[in-house]
């Protein structure tokens, strides 16, 4: 076997060759060239509408040039929660994980400050509202990115057929679609007065007083309308005062209107209520009336999304919102805020909003007035002030405005409801505000 | 030099050659071999049981935000809490009734399966465990319809003879029997099981021998049956106690915790307090609370065991 030797002039010319190929060659980028992604959404209540974040998520990887796993957790049975916390125990999951409410604040340690993809969002998109500040910021630091997707305000839906009936008020003529709501006579004693004729009429309204997120949201309304908090911000006891006193004296006139089963209410009950045509209003997103509309069309029709009814120190509103946030051992931050900023225009947005039907709700004041709630039926324009377009109801969060750790104890042991029950079950205001007082100091050890 | 490092080796190849005998000698003990089939297993339940029950532990001593060792300071805590002291007298009720009632029902109805002709047995076997089968998530949800607050089937049915509505879960007292309910009717059958199997261990010549002696329907279960079962009977007691106080679908599904916090159980309160309220060590705490309890309830029951086994 010959074997040919290679010279030195032919070494040096291959070598020279080798190399000017190299540099002068164009460069090709592998398909996943900037590395991998993983992200652990919330499972949508709405059929189809996870597809909307899938499209958005794979046109930016494709884009990018990012392997993206993406994966879908349903707040059934707090599944999503309890994956945040064995992700927070484990540090180790998914880069990016869609937090409900109060989870940046409890892990806020753990997460990735996003402050430089808010800022330019905030520019583009007009501010959010102050509940949003309050769940996700901390420090001045923003613990996520406030997700349109599962973001809700939980506001009256009323039977517009029912109320014109039993209590001579007109939901649609007070909440106008188009218009700016002439709601100013809308106040809680029209509220009580309403709760009482169609109590009697055989129409209550389905007001929860369970342990669970929509009887509490309605609850944490009712006492901010009277400016009543268990928790001041700075973290001080304030359970023992005037306005918390009237919110238990307003609730225990309530209950008398509502459902005697309310104790054992859970977020299903309330959406049961309404669709099965048993009550004249409940305290929900739009999610009871889509179900109407394809279970009871003509309770659906019926069904008006309002604006709460105003207390003596304002009108306010349960939001609940989702956040995106980053965790600190993610290991391609970069990629991740460029996903969220992705997810975060206003087109990705309107996209999202679509496909929920119009139920997500954007944490941006220049995206309350897309066209889908304006369209959206029947009957048209059933949800045209669900975003609270003219800003005259205060979105707020049940047990704000106390430090948020201290206000998720209050939030989740369902202290509001808990007062409201006991106090309208014969124990005395004194001993219900101590024992609510006893539940807060609880609540603030660190 | 050579003869030394002749004999260095031949003295290596007789240890390696006592070593491989000596392995070999191990490898045939029954023991040994035992120890190693159940090796997987035990390092199995080391990986799933051991290491989360000392992590829970150490998660028991540190404070709210994790950064910090405080001992018994959680416990101390805990101590001073209304709720937790509901949370433990409502854990004793629901466990202490259900089990006895899963341990009468169980008893009776072994009983009546027992007299069935052998040849019928295995379907009615079949039919009564079929609570203990289906996965107690689902069960429940089928009984949380069926005590809806506003749409139950039960008060349905109850207000054809004029009766009702009962506020199954809305009542503080209705909502706990429900919950005791539910978990007999999901428990039964596991008596059931396990009793109908110690009564077939019963040699038949004692019921004759108690017959001979006149005795009656009771004194035969008193003095035959009984004794004889009484092992199986601590055994099973002792076990369904444990998964009892550790029930957390049944309260979950059935009821939350409510109304006013009246059917919450360790796990349930645990859950709450852990997971929902973001406070990872006390929620280790309530859960850990229920462990002496038990550890007491296991060294009665097993030390009566283990007397019996001695005395015969």
């Amino acid at each position: 076997m010959s074997r040919k030797k290679l010279s030195r002039r032919e070494f040096v010319a291959a070598t020279a060759l080798s190399s000017a190929a190299l540099i002068t060659a164009p460069y090709v980028r592998g398909a996943y060239a900037a590395g991998k992604l993983s992200m652990g959404f919330w499972d949508h209540w709405v059929p189809g509408a996870n597809s909307a974040s899938t499209e958005l998520v794979n046109e930016w990887a494709a884009k990018e040039k990012v392997e993206v796993q993406l994966d879908y957790i349903t707040s059934q049975g707090n599944k999503n929660i309890v994956t945040i916390a064995a992700e927070a125990q484990a540090k180790s999951g998914h880069d990016i994980f869609q937090m409900p409410t109060w989870w940046p604040q409890a892990n806020a340690e753990l997460l990735e400050p996003v402050n430089d993809i808010m800022d330019p969002l905030l520019k583009l998109n007009g501010d959010v509202n102050g509940t949003v500040k309050y769940l996700g910021q901390a420090d001045g630091k923003w613990l996520g990115v406030p997700a349109s997707v599962g973001s809700q305000i939980k506001g009256p839906c009323s039977r517009i057929d029912l109320m014109k009936k039993y209590a001579n008020i007109d939901v649609q003529e007070m909440y106008p679609a188009g218009s700016p709501p002439k709601a100013d006579n809308w106040t809680l004693d029209t509220f009580l007065k309403a709760a009482e004729a169609c109590h009697k009429a055989g129409f209550p309204f389905g007001i929860g007083l369970g342990e669970t997120s929509d009887n509490v949201d309605t609850a944490g309304a009712i006492f901010n309308s009277f400016g009543a908090q268990l928790v001041d911000a700075k973290g001080n006891l304030t359970v023992k005062t005037d306005a918390v006193r009237q919110s238990l004296e307003f609730y225990k006139k309530l209950l008398a209107f509502l459902p005697p089963d309310v104790a054992a209410w859970d977020d299903a009950s309330n959406n049961k209520w309404l669709v099965a045509g048993k009550g004249a209003m409940i305290m929900n997103p739009p999610s009871a009336w889509a179900v109407a509309k394809r279970d009871a069309p003509q309770v659906a029709e019926q069904c008006w999304t309002h604006g709460f009814p105003a207390g003596p120190k304002g009108r306010f509103a349960p939001y609940l919102p989702f956040f995106w946030s980053i965790w600190s051992f993610s290991k391609n931050k970069e990629a991740a805020k460029s996903l969220l900023s992705h997810l975060s225009q206003p087109a990705s947005i309107e996209k999202m909003v679509v496909a929920s039907g119009g139920y997500d709700l954007p944490a941006y004041e220049k995206l309350t007035t897309l066209k889908i709630w304006e369209e959206v039926g029947p009957p048209k324009g059933t949800l045209y002030h669900y975003p609270n377009p003219f800003k005259h109801q205060t979105l707020s969060m049940a047990a704000s405005p106390a430090p948020p750790k201290v206000a998720q104890q209050i939030y989740f042991q369902a202290t509001l409801t808990k007062m409201c029950l006991r106090y309208y079950q014969g124990e005395s205001m004194e001993k219900t505000l101590a024992w609510a007082e006893g539940e807060c100091e609880g609540f603030m050890r660190s | 030099m050579v003869d030394v490092a002749f004999q260095s080796s031949r003295t290596a190849a007789a240890q390696t050659g006592r070593r491989r005998a000596g392995l070999r000698n191990a490898l045939r003990r029954k023991s040994m071999s035992a120890f190693l089939m159940t090796l997987p297993l035990i390092l199995l339940i080391a990986v799933l049981v051991i290491y989360p029950a000392l992590y829970s532990l150490h998660l028991a001593t540190l404070n709210k935000a994790m950064t910090k060792f405080v001992g018994f300071g959680n416990f101390e805590f805990l101590f001073k809490r209304e709720t937790f002291w509901l949370v433990v007298k409502q854990s004793c009720i629901f466990a202490i009734s259900a089990v006895v009632f899963k341990a009468l029902i169980g008893f009776i109805v072994a009983h009546f399966v027992h007299n069935v002709p052998a040849n019928k047995q295995r379907k009615w076997r079949g039919m009564l465990l079929v609570p203990w089968v289906i996965p107690p998530a689902m069960s429940t949800l089928a009984w949380l319809w069926l005590f809806d607050p506003s749409y139950s089937a039960f008060n349905y049915t109850l207000a054809f003879f004029g009766l009702g509505p009962i506020p199954w879960t809305g009542d503080a007292m209705w909502a706990r029997f429900s919950v005791i309910l539910v978990n007999v009717w999901y428990g039964a059958p596991f008596f059931m099981i396990m009793y109908l199997a110690a009564l077939k261990s019963v040699p038949e010549q004692l019921y004759e021998a108690a017959a001979i002696d006149g005795a009656n329907w009771w004194q035969r279960i008193w003095y035959v049956t009984l004794p004889m079962m009484r092992n199986i009977i601590a055994i099973t007691t002792l076990f369904s106690l444990i998964v009892t106080f550790a029930n957390f679908d049944i309260v979950r599904i059935l009821t939350a915790g409510g109304p006013l916090d009246h059917t919450h159980i360790f796990a349930t309160w645990a859950f709450r307090v852990g997971i929902e309220g973001s406070d990872i060590p006390l929620g280790a705490s309530v859960s850990l609370f229920m462990v002496p309890i038990l550890a007491v309830a296991a060294i009665f029951i097993l030390r009566d065991i283990t007397k019996r086994g001695n005395e015969s």
